[in-house]
């Protein structure tokens, strides 16, 4: 990750002394990495090419299990939709988070008491959010005489949108906490001597040089958006379903959806799915940032 | 004739069984008992593995009867000496553990399938028991799920559902000025259970519930009763029109009458039907055993846990009326999807085990004893046990009475998905978010894509 996110980290490859003792240590998260990483990979990728119920026994069928995804109209519609709320999330999560840390660091009382309720929500696992914000929302729901959040799709949606602002927002904020922390006084001092207005700082002096903070904080709510699976199966659990497709399901809950569906094909056409939300999820992150760390300067 | 043909197959199985632990007791394993083989066909399969070497590990897919599996499992060991493991799957993610667990070296010998769908699925991994000794226990060849001609899996339970009725509450009704049906026995068509349902829903603060019927949930732990058992009755009526047992099209000839039931539960309920979608299974018992509501659709399975609020003589079941075909006869929904299978690809002694094992659940005393008193199943096995279960006596007596039991046709339903769509489609007709169409929708044009799905 290092690799990805600073820029001192180019300088480790100029020095071509290493003890080879760095390797002993490495090697233990090394294992584990290809233990539980490369090895489940590499097989996903060959079982992707067959029809299967279980590992040992399989079938080849070549790329008709990829031919059959991109027929998947369900897969089709979760791809559209993920994007639609990667998209907004992205943006709502990263504005929330970043607004809420300019607050807390510009001195108010209480701001470690704060800092720490809005960390908070990220303790608790996707699951368990989901079914007490369901039971929230549909407590709201029912107070205003309106149908249940998992009979209108559009509710689902915002409702997706309303936990995952509040359970990542928080922990964006830390990273944007240190981000601001991180901006030397002495910049204020002089744009401020130059004559910049508030905003003018914020824009000309604070955004620049917080540019490895989001470049860190939109990475990890791009690929936690995508790869959203607990909140999106206890929230909605994909209802409701329209002329045969559930509308709220995001991509990973319809894979696991396909994965265990009926028929011998639906195993394979599962891990073909996976895959290719893998290579999406690769393209998509590396083009962000890619984009993002054009912006960054150094002081 | 059938029973000593059994019971010289019981025999040589034991003697050859026998005969397999004095040799490995010798230590000359490896030798089989090929000497009785060709004698009869029920012991062939018996003999190719030791059954006392053998280990049995049972998937389980019952919550509620997992500690009474246990039991069973060690009362099995000091009998016999064979392990039995048995691990229950959480409720709803049994296929997802089934596949977990037949990926292991040590998989499931023994394991369920829950019809037809299921097999088309797990049928390669099945044993073919068509001359095992559990098959030939059976008490009719219904029980026993085929394929290509072969058997592959045994019904091990039989399990009844209709609207079960507070006897008390509903007497009331009946004793009242209002009522238009004067004795229960009356109430044997769609027609007079409307009439019923909507006269106490009109008085219910005279009769002291809070709705006719208790709360059609529409969450994941009641919503079966509803996409699936209830969803069966117009499936039922169709076959039977067409004198079929599957389609791969469903035409929805009674949907109509589905939509009648349907309706009549989510208005004469004890809540708006706005707020159905969040209600679950343990709302609608509670409100049941605490007499806010006088009829509940549900099945034998639940006499445990309402016998603990409710005298037996207290409880009644009334077949689902929906309104078609000869009413008078209609009875309760009678059937099974709870299929045994045994893993083909355990070795040869775990397979001779596990046949060893189920056999003896279902046939000697101890067996038939535990799966009749503590887990209150039918089982339709020769030697069953009367169950306690007062809801199971009612339907014996019905069918006694000349009506003929629905059977279970949603074994034959494609998918879960299937099941899924109708149930979110349902939940949203009852919140007003969706119209009838949507079921309709959900129920024929989702069955024939699920089923070419599972075609595949």
């Amino acid at each position: 990750m290092s690799l990805f996110f600073s820029k001192k980290g180019k300088s480790m490859f100029r020095k071509p002394k290493r003890k080879l003792y760095a390797l002993i240590f490495v090697l233990p998260t090394f294992a584990a990495f290809v233990i539980g990483f490369i090895y489940p990979f590499i097989k996903g990728i060959y079982l992707s090419f067959f029809q299967f119920q279980i590992v040992n026994r399989t079938k080849f069928v070549g790329v008709q299990n990829y031919v059959k995804a991109f027929q998947d109209e369900s897969f089709l519609h979760s791809f559209w939709f993920t994007v639609g709320f990667v998209i907004v999330s992205l943006v709502l999560i990263n504005l929330i988070a970043f607004f809420v840390a300019y607050a807390l660091t510009i001195g108010i009382r209480g701001s470690n008491v704060f800092r720490t309720v809005f960390f908070m929500p990220n303790l608790v696992g996707g699951i368990i959010l989901g079914y007490i914000w369901h039971q929230i929302f549909d407590g709201i729901l029912r107070n205003m005489d309106m149908p249940s959040l998992v009979t209108n799709s559009d509710m689902g949606f915002w409702g997706l949108i309303i936990l995952m602002c509040w359970q990542q927002a928080g922990y964006m904020m830390i990273i944007y906490i240190a981000g601001f922390q991180n901006v030397p006084s002495d910049l204020y001092e002089a744009s401020k001597i130059d004559g910049a207005t508030k905003g003018q700082m914020l824009v000309k002096v604070t955004i620049p040089m917080m540019m490895p903070s989001i470049t860190i904080c939109s990475f990890l709510t791009l690929t936690n958006s995508f790869k959203l699976f607990d909140q999106n199966l206890a929230l909605t659990g994909g209802a409701p379903l329209k002329d045969g497709i559930w509308t709220t399901r995001m991509m990973a809950l319809n894979i696991y959806k396909t994965f265990y569906g009926e028929g011998r094909s639906a195993k394979g056409v599962g891990q073909a799915e996976g895959v290719i939300f893998f290579l999406i999820v690769v393209v998509i992150s590396l083009l962000q940032l890619f984009l993002t760390r054009r912006k960054e300067v150094q002081a | 004739m059938k029973k000593t043909h059994i019971k010289r197959a019981a025999a040589l199985a034991v003697a050859a069984l026998m005969a397999g632990t004095a040799l490995a007791g010798c230590g000359t394993s490896g030798t089989n008992s090929d000497t009785a083989s060709g004698s009869t066909k029920a012991e062939a399969s018996a003999n190719k593995g030791d059954a006392s070497k053998g280990k049995v590990y049972y998937l389980n897919f019952k919550p509620e009867q997992d500690k009474a599996w246990q039991e069973l499992a060690k009362a099995y060991k000091d009998e016999k000496g064979v392990e039995v493991t048995v691990k229950t799957a959480a409720e709803g993610t049994y296929e997802q553990t089934l596949t977990s667990e037949m990926n292991k070296d040590n998989a499931p010998t023994l394991f369920q399938v829950n019809g037809p769908v299921g097999l088309a699925k797990w049928g390669e991994f099945c044993e073919d028991l068509t001359n095992s000794e559990i098959v030939g226990n059976l008490t009719s060849k219904d029980f026993a799920l085929e394929q290509d001609g072969k058997t592959l899996g045994v019904a091990y339970v039989i399990e009844t559902y209709g609207i079960i009725y507070n006897k008390t509450l509903l007497q009331k009704y009946c004793d009242s000025d209002f009522a238009t049906v004067k004795s229960i026995d009356e109430i044997n068509s769609f027609d007079k259970l409307k009439t019923v349902a909507d006269e106490i829903q009109a008085n219910k603060d005279a009769l002291g519930v809070d709705g006719a019927f208790t709360s059609a949930g529409m969450d994941s732990s009641s919503d079966w009763r509803f996409k699936t058992h209830l969803a069966n009755l117009p499936i039922y009526f169709e076959y039977k029109d067409d004198n079929v047992t599957d389609t791969d099209a469903i035409k929805g000839t009674y949907l109509d009458n589905y939509k009648n039931i349907f309706d009549l539960y989510i208005t004469d309920s004890t809540c708006k039907p706005t707020e159905l979608a969040s209600k679950t299974g343990e709302n609608a018992e509670t409100e049941f055993k605490d007499g806010k509501a006088v009829f509940f659709q549900n099945g034998t399975w639940e006499y445990d846990a309402l016998s603990k609020s409710l005298k037996d003589d207290e409880m009644g079941m009334l077949p689902i009326y929906i309104g078609a075909g000869d009413e008078a006869k209609q009875g309760l929904c009678t059937g099974t999807e709870n299929y045994w299978c045994v893993n083909n690809s355990a070795s040869d002694d775990d397979k001779a085990a596990t046949l060893e094992f189920i056999n003896w659940c279902v046939s000697s005393e101890a067996g038939t004893k535990a799966m009749a008193e503590k887990m209150n199943f039918t089982i339709p096995f020769k030697d069953a046990k009367e169950s306690n279960n007062a809801l199971v006596k009612i339907d014996t007596e019905l069918t006694k009475a000349g009506k003929t039991p629905v059977s279970w046709n949603f074994t034959t339903m494609p998918s879960e998905e299937w099941k899924n769509g109708v149930g979110a489609a349902l939940t949203q007709y009852a919140a007003g978010t969706g119209d009838w169409d949507a079921v309709k929708t959900a129920f024929v044009d989702g069955w024939k894509t699920e089923k070419a799905k599972a075609a595949e």
